[in-house]
């Protein structure tokens, strides 16, 4: 049946961001929040946090043209695009904060560049799951439809 | 939703806790409204730290806890946790992405009654409430257990709603109480003492101000409750709010003194050793006679000590119990919260003990987050004191009881050796490699921090063998009002450091993974610093009072 036909994508594709290491624990939490009251919690969530890392990002972006880096202003920025990343569960993308904070310690500018654009390539690549993820979820429409009409 | 406290028809204590979250992130924020939602909490979320302190002076009781992340922009969340303890005397959880010892230190220091690693989980905000209890708990310990009372009837109507077996145990831990003070209470009924909370006191710098001129009148050594109360001449202040403000205020001086010669520390615990390392012996083969049974970490940790035990805590440093829990992050945040608490008692013990393993172990670490208070203290720009003193009540921490288990497992911790064993627990590292990556615990903290008393005497209560604080003041020469700490000083510092047994399980330390962190030996030397307390060296009574300045 159709339904059972996206489920099962939807489930596979959930599971593949888990096995790929897009996605940690945290994201678990987030699903387990969602309920009744805030149906579309996860989607809420993840949105959420693009918009406002988009503006960490750009600060990051703008530091990093500086000369010479400020590297104390690299890390504090970069601790809160990391604690924002942490709320959605963004495994990879959180390994290249953690990444960008150590070059940030020994003061490699080059590997702080580098990571930097790792990191917003991760970022992109989860966001293009993410939002395949949710068009998915959107179709299959609330989980309480027992089966959808036709 | 209803306070809890406020109404006496809610049988759950937990329901309609009141917490202020304060966040600049806004995803986080929305993450953590609706996870304390979840656990039927009445949420208020502010991302300015400006904006929740103008949200909390407006309302002075209208919040029961604060939750806030370290870095926020228009203004540090040390500052902002300073502010809180101080003024509003409300427990704070500090959160962070960042779980480096340094910073977890410096939220100990400032009176953080937990911290939390982010990401945050649901579990780590469910047992938020034992923080609140454990204050009131705190609070009314001059109150001759009514709180405390309150605080068990709390818990064992919401019983049903959380793990049972936690609640057995505090149960046990009331019961003795429960045996003596029943009658009392008995026909009490639980809405009204449920109904009747205590108004907070805010320690302006006047009336601190005065506090301070009648301690010095009296003499720091002479000084009690009743005495600075009738001296300090404010009508409406009560005799409990000094005695809780006289345990803050003792333990910040004692910090200050530790801070300014971390090696005195030692000295003086070397000294205290000898004397009352026979004790010690002794006491310690009373503790474990006690019998108390350790079954597991979550469960047993502390088992009551014996009065002598007593005795044998040294009064120094709470510090230890201040340290807070760095919840880890992955696997077990409750075990971090257990070890640290065990620790904390731990080092009060070793520091009772043996304090020639002590510095061996370089343990001069422990002295580390006083190190930094006088940083701190200047940072303060009219109430040192205040300040000080604020971070220190708020210190007591369930990271104690970490403490205690790694200790344990780093060595077999026998009754006789146990302070030097508990000296050695924790392989003496350094601080920034113990805290390497997100996974903190507290132990590695309270590592560094072993040698702080905790003061077991309660108010009057003089503790012969209490490592005496006075012989630190005079060496730090710290410029301290106080020619010496006496007894009395030491006894409220233990009784910072100590806490009931049946606490820890209230408190919640999730999940232990590992039973094998508590192993038996030293949880006895646990309790007996926990039982520093009160008037009388009944250990069945102290549980119910002991945690002092624990936190809450």
């Amino acid at each position: 049946m159709e339904r059972n036909q996206l489920s099962r994508q939807i489930n596979r594709m959930r599971q593949s961001l888990f096995d790929q290491g897009f996605l940690d624990e945290q994201f678990v939490q987030l699903e387990q929040l969602q309920d009744e009251a805030n149906p579309n919690f996860v989607e809420e969530v993840v949105t959420l946090c693009y918009r406002d890392s988009y503006r960490l990002i750009h600060n990051l972006e703008q530091a990093l043209q500086k000369s010479p880096l400020d590297f104390n202003q690299l890390d504090s920025y970069m601790q809160q695009f990391k604690g924002s990343s942490s709320s959605i569960g963004a495994k990879k993308v959180k390994a290249q904060c953690t990444l960008f904070r150590e070059y940030c310690k020994s003061g490699s500018g080059e590997g702080c560049f580098r990571t930097f654009q790792e990191l917003k390539k991760e970022r992109t690549a989860l966001k293009n799951k993410f939002e395949a993820y949710f068009q998915l979820k959107r179709q299959a429409g609330p989980s309480q439809i027992a089966s959808r009409p036709k | 939703m209803e306070n809890g406290f406020s109404s006496p028809r809610s049988d759950v204590f937990p329901v309609g806790l009141r917490v202020l979250v304060v966040d600049d992130d806004p995803t986080w924020l929305k993450i953590l409204e609706k996870m304390l939602k979840k656990c039927s909490y009445e949420v208020t979320t502010c991302c300015l730290a400006r904006e929740a302190l103008s949200l909390l002076r407006e309302r002075k009781d209208g919040y029961d806890i604060v939750i806030s992340d370290v870095n926020m922009p228009d203004m540090d969340g040390f500052k902002l946790l300073e502010h809180v303890g101080l003024e509003m005397d409300l427990p704070v959880i500090m959160m962070s992405v960042d779980g480096e010892t340094s910073r977890v230190m410096k939220g100990v220091q400032h009176g953080a009654c937990d911290y939390l690693l982010k990401p945050i989980r649901m579990k780590e905000l469910r047992n938020i409430w034992q923080h609140v209890l454990r204050k009131k708990i705190q609070e009314g310990r001059d109150i001759e257990g009514h709180d405390v009372f309150e605080g068990l009837q709390i818990l064992r109507n919401g019983s049903d709603r959380y793990d049972d077996s936690q609640f057995l145990r505090v149960e046990e831990l009331f019961s003795v109480r429960k045996r003596k003070d029943v009658d009392k209470y008995e026909e009490k009924e639980f809405g009204e003492t449920c109904s009747t909370k205590k108004a907070r006191v805010v320690w302006s710098v006047d009336l601190h101000q005065k506090f301070v001129e009648a301690v010095n009148q009296i003499g720091f050594d002479k000084v009690g409750p009743k005495k600075i109360l009738d001296l300090m001449n404010v009508p409406w202040l009560t005799r409990e709010n000094v005695a809780s403000h006289l345990q803050k205020y003792r333990l910040y001086l004692s910090r200050l003194q530790k801070e300014n010669d971390p090696k005195a520390c030692f000295v003086v615990g070397m000294k205290q050793t000898d004397s009352s390392l026979k004790d010690g012996d002794g006491n310690f083969s009373v503790c474990s006679s006690l019998g108390v049974p350790q079954t597991d970490v979550t469960n047993s940790s502390f088992s009551f000590l014996g009065d002598n035990f007593l005795h044998n805590v040294d009064s120094i440093g709470c510090e230890a119990d201040r340290k807070r829990v760095v919840q880890e992050q992955t696997s077990e945040p409750k075990r971090a919260a257990a070890t640290e608490l065990i620790k904390t008692r731990c080092t009060h013990m070793k520091f009772n003990n043996s304090f020639a393993s002590v510095e061996s172990e370089g343990k001069l670490v422990a002295c580390y987050p006083w190190v930094e208070a006088p940083q701190m203290k200047l940072k303060q720009e009219s109430k040192p004191h205040q300040v000080q003193i604020n971070q220190l009540p708020s210190v007591s921490s369930i990271s104690s009881g970490r403490s205690a288990t790694e200790k344990d497992k780093g060595s077999s911790i026998e009754s006789k050796d146990c302070s030097q064993q508990m000296v050695h627990l924790n392989p003496p590292k350094p601080p920034t490699d113990s805290f390497s990556g997100k996974a903190k615990s507290f132990n590695e903290i309270n590592d560094h921090f072993e040698p702080i008393s905790t003061a077991t005497a309660p108010l009057g209560v003089k503790n012969q063998n209490v490592i005496d604080l006075s012989s630190i003041s005079t060496d730090l020469g710290s410029g301290f009002p106080f020619s010496s700490f006496d007894e009395d000083l030491q006894g409220y510092l233990i009784q910072d450091g100590c806490y009931p047994k049946n606490l820890e399980q209230i408190i919640e330390f999730p999940d232990y993974g590992d039973p094998g962190i508590f192993t038996e030996g030293p949880t006895h030397l646990y309790d007996a610093m926990r039982f520093g307390y009160e008037y009388s060296y009944d250990p069945t009574e102290y549980p119910v009072i002991d945690e002092g300045l624990f936190i809450a």
